[in-house]
């Protein structure tokens, strides 16, 4: 995946909110991400390290949250997570409908971050 | 000890690359010209459902190809050869296209005169599907060869597409492709994708392809 380029992008964001909330260290950033972005925790903390060194966000830690994979039955209404690396059929535990479709799953925001 | 704050953001990721995209696609709009963005892995079928596009509709539909092969202008002397006008991004081994690498090329065209841009982008089928190209149709093809279960392995790119083509259909008979499961799972991701089953090398199919594009041609 593009780490790189999205590692950017969390940095430019993170200072643009820094400057706008009178704060000279941020420390903590948290991200909502979806299993199906797929995207590698590692290598972001990797590149922040290296894009942020000279700037308030140098040394910041970035946590993600991981959302999984939902998927909602449109014959009863129930929501259930699914991983969808190992199954090869998406039905429905509750009543082996095959009516469901992707509701979860794909989030990949920047949620907030704590700063002094 | 300074207090700790607590600062709300919720932007989205990639939100600038969002932000260029959305402003591309306005200004396409107002020139009344469609950007289509063609993904799939690598030797799926993209060039040839292009060929067979301009072969059907360069009579009615002015167009142009932006080409994003990696490093290689293969594709886009094919399509020169047409007599479309086709131009090559050198994405520099660079996974997928952004807003800004399709911005630049498109301005190497004159897109008052076109009706259609057709993106021909890298071939994956992981990273073209996070990063918007300012296109106003998103389109995946997956080949009957690759297999019927690539939709939830590659969950992403099925579900952010406007139509989903299977190509080389044509090979059905002979490889193990369980065609209604594949449907299936592509409705579970994206119950409004419009569905098309065509063989570019046989030409079978291809004419409700280029019906539904011409039905939304700005």
């Amino acid at each position: 995946m593009h780490e790189l380029s999205v590692t950017e992008s969390i940095l430019n964001t993170v200072l643009e909110s820094a400057a706008t909330h009178s704060v000279s260290r941020i420390l903590k950033i948290h991200l909502e991400v979806g299993e199906l972005n797929g995207l590698e925790a590692e290598w972001i903390q990797y590149y922040f390290d290296v894009l942020s060194k000279d700037t308030m966000a140098a040394g910041a830690q970035i946590e993600v949250h991981r959302k999984p994979s939902e998927f909602t039955c449109h014959d009863c209404g129930e929501v259930f997570p699914l991983d969808l690396k190992s199954v090869s059929k998406v039905t429905c535990p509750t009543c082996d409908g095959k009516n469901c479709s992707l509701t979860g799953g794909s989030e990949f925001y920047i949620r907030d971050m704590e700063a002094v | 000890m300074p207090k700790v704050k607590l600062i709300r953001i919720r932007e989205e990721i990639l939100s600038e690359n969002k932000n260029l995209a959305d402003s591309i696609r306005a200004d396409l709009s107002r020139r009344r010209t469609t950007l289509l963005n063609i993904m799939s892995s690598p030797g799926s079928g993209k060039t040839s459902l292009i060929l067979r596009t301009i072969d059907l509709l360069s009579n009615s539909v002015s167009m142009a190809v932006i080409e994003a092969d990696l490093d290689s202008t293969v594709d886009a002397d094919k399509i020169a050869e047409t007599g479309t006008e086709a131009i090559q991004i050198e994405t520099g081994g660079f996974c997928h296209v952004n807003a800004a690498m399709l911005e630049k090329a498109a301005a190497k065209l004159d897109l008052d005169a076109l009706d259609l841009v057709i993106l021909e982008n890298v071939g994956n089928l992981v990273c073209p599907a996070q990063a918007d190209t300012g296109a106003h149709l998103n389109v995946v093809i997956l080949s009957v060869p690759e297999g019927d279960d690539k939709p939830l392995k590659y969950p992403v790119i099925f579900k952010g597409v406007d139509a989903v083509v299977l190509n080389k259909i044509d090979y059905l008979q002979i490889a193990p492709f369980d065609r209604e499961s594949f449907w299936e799972h592509v409705r579970a991701l994206n119950p409004k994708a419009a569905h098309f089953e065509v063989s570019c090398t046989k030409g079978t199919g291809l004419e409700s392809w280029v019906q539904w594009l011409k039905g939304r041609l700005q």
